[in-house]
């Protein structure tokens, strides 16, 4: 990628511990370029859903950020008032959520909730907002929209409520999208539409996506660049492309040999390596060793 | 929701028992000067102790009968709901928005404020709460407002525990984050996606206490704390007919039916609008 380019977003060297001190994520540096789909994979527990909730400042309260910074756009979110880092995470981010079937307020009506966005968002009166949001519904392929704008949302199944969802991340025209395990939670049928309309969506507004997931069958679909996370520590970084081809670190290899193949999903299970997560552990504890927060 | 569903809710014979009691009741006790049959308040004593309609010794006009001082008791009973349907709306709203913004505070700021909201809610509840209502209109003197206000300072922690703890599953839920994300404060987020989730539970909550503070004011009535002994309330005309429930039982009986069905009607209709209220039950 073009030096240049500011990122739409920089994450470097960000460190977060609960209130035992136990730290979450380890010196977490990542960065996504405008137009970039940046895939966080890792196994649960590794701190993915973590990084998208510190970028968008929902991060639990016993999670605290000891050091390091988060770019948006050239921004530093640690310099601003919460009111302006408020400002700028809702003009300039979205989130596409796990589980589509608590994303959406129950008791309002969908075109009420997504037009209510918008307004608040850039600004625009109910009527443009109106429009926007059914070009969108028509761009997530959802023909009856005029129905699915009056419904709640239990009146619709979960991959029309994950297709209202993405529409709905996509209508402000973020630059940046966080994309939090976005078909987990679907029927494995529909998961392939869901990744395709993400997929699609993705180049045709030209956003950045980070999108984070623990299937990797889904990163070499989506992704142009993948961080390999372990233990809220980034262990490998690369090109999607490259990764594939030539995994460096022993955890990537051993997760990539972890994953089921169609032709004999069972001879091929495998769980990752013991002495792989053995080598982690001591390289981790390592760094934890000799590793101080700035601040103290 | 579609017109068949609409359809088939509506017909709900709970919310029709319950709705109709409470509409006639409201409308008689509305239009008291017009529907009493007789003056509520005007003794005679050539006609004390009348029996119901349908027992000998009845006259015409008095169809529940008359008390010890000849008033005609179904005549009481109608003024009488007005003095109950005046305390069992100001008092319970009252009520329900004091404890429910406090309860929203608690459940959805959490933190702080949940921690002094939810101390001074469990140092209320440890009062017994009649004799509660007692002091504080022994303190605050006798009369309908005296009333309201002390039905509303013992009542508010109802509201203030359920709504503070669905306040709070709903501050949890993803859609709540989003809003956050999307920039919206704590009040914005308060009013717009939490309220509407706790708003069924409000609804039937505020009917359930309008049925309380019905018995809370009779209560008051009956020992003589209520508003002023002319005016003739379901307690006072209860303390009356307890006197005289040897020679006259129905002077007793029929303010008791009444009472009942009406705190009864309250919270049934209160539960049969949350089913309404709540989309997904719906």
């Amino acid at each position: 990628m073009s030096v240049n380019v500011e990122p739409c977003l920089d994450i470097r060297g960000l460190s977060a511990v609960l209130p035992n001190g136990q730290r979450v994520l380890r010196s977490v540096s990542l960065s996504v370029h405008p137009g970039e789909v940046r895939a966080l994979v890792g196994e649960s527990g590794a701190g993915k859903t973590m990084i998208g909730k510190a970028v968008l400042g929902v991060l639990p309260k016993s999670v605290r950020i000891v050091e390091g910074e988060m770019l948006i756009e050239g921004e530093d979110l640690g310099r601003l008032d919460p009111k302006a880092r408020r400002t700028l995470i809702g003009a300039r981010t979205a989130l596409i959520p796990q589980d589509p079937l608590t994303a959406l307020n129950p008791s309002r009506r969908i075109g009420a909730q997504m037009i209510d966005r918008l307004v608040r968002i850039l600004g625009w009166n109910g009527e443009k907002a109106d429009k926007r949001i059914r070009q969108l519904l028509d761009e997530v392929q959802i023909r009856d929209s005029e129905r699915v704008l009056k419904s709640y949302p239990h009146e619709l199944s979960g991959g029309m409520r994950q297709r209202v969802l993405i529409a709905a991340a996509f209508a402000a025209e973020p630059r940046l999208i966080v994309a939090d395990e976005p078909t987990t939670a679907l029927d494995v049928t529909v998961q392939k539409q869901i990744l395709r309309l993400i997929a699609q969506l993705q180049r045709d507004h030209g956003t950045a996506i980070l999108f984070v997931t623990h299937d990797l069958g889904v990163v070499a679909k989506i992704s142009q660049k993948v961080s390999v996370l372990y233990a809220g520590k980034v262990v490998e970084e690369a090109e999607t492309a490259a990764l594939f081809e030539a995994p460096q670190h022993p955890y990537t290899r051993a997760l990539m040999a972890a994953t089921p193949r169609y032709t004999d999903p069972y001879a091929s299970l495998k769980p990752v390596d013991e002495t792989v997560l053995a080598g982690l552990a001591a390289e981790i504890a390592a760094a934890d060793q000799a590793w101080r927060p700035r601040h103290d | 929701m579609d017109e068949a569903s609409i359809a088939r809710r509506g017909l709900s014979p709970r919310l029709w028992l319950a709705g109709g009691w409470l509409l006639l009741a409201l409308l008689a006790a509305i239009f008291a000067p017009l529907v009493a049959p007789q003056d509520p308040l005007a003794q005679d004593l050539m006609l004390e102790r009348l029996p119901p309609f349908w027992l000998d010794g009845a006259e015409p006009g008095y169809w529940l009968g008359t008390d010890s001082l000849g008033r005609d008791l179904l005549s009481r009973l109608i003024f009488g709901g007005r003095i109950a349907f005046i305390v069992a709306f100001a008092a319970a709203t009252s009520a329900c928005l004091l404890g429910s913004a406090l309860g929203l505070i608690a459940g959805y700021v959490g933190g702080w404020a949940d921690r002094i909201i939810s101390r001074i809610v469990d140092v209320w509840m440890a009062f017994p709460p009649v004799l509660f209502a007692i002091l504080l209109v022994a303190v605050l003197g006798t009369g309908l407002s005296s009333v309201i206000l002390a039905i509303a300072i013992i009542d508010w922690t109802r509201f203030c525990r359920v709504i503070r703890a669905e306040a709070m599953s709903q501050a949890r839920m993803d859609y709540v984050e989003s809003a956050r994300i999307a920039g919206y404060g704590r009040i914005g987020i308060m009013l717009r996606e939490v309220l509407p989730n706790v708003l069924p539970s409000v609804v039937a909550l505020l009917s359930l206490e309008m049925g309380i503070a019905v018995i809370v004011e009779a209560i008051l009535s009956f020992v003589n704390l209520s508003i002023s002994t002319d005016d003739p309330t379901w307690g006072s005309i209860i303390a009356e007919g307890r006197l005289s429930i040897h020679q006259a039982w129905w002077v007793l009986v029929f303010p008791l039916i009444t009472l009942i069905l009406t705190v009864l009607s309250f919270s049934q209709f209160g539960e049969a609008l949350k089913a309404r209220f709540d989309p997904v039950l719906r």
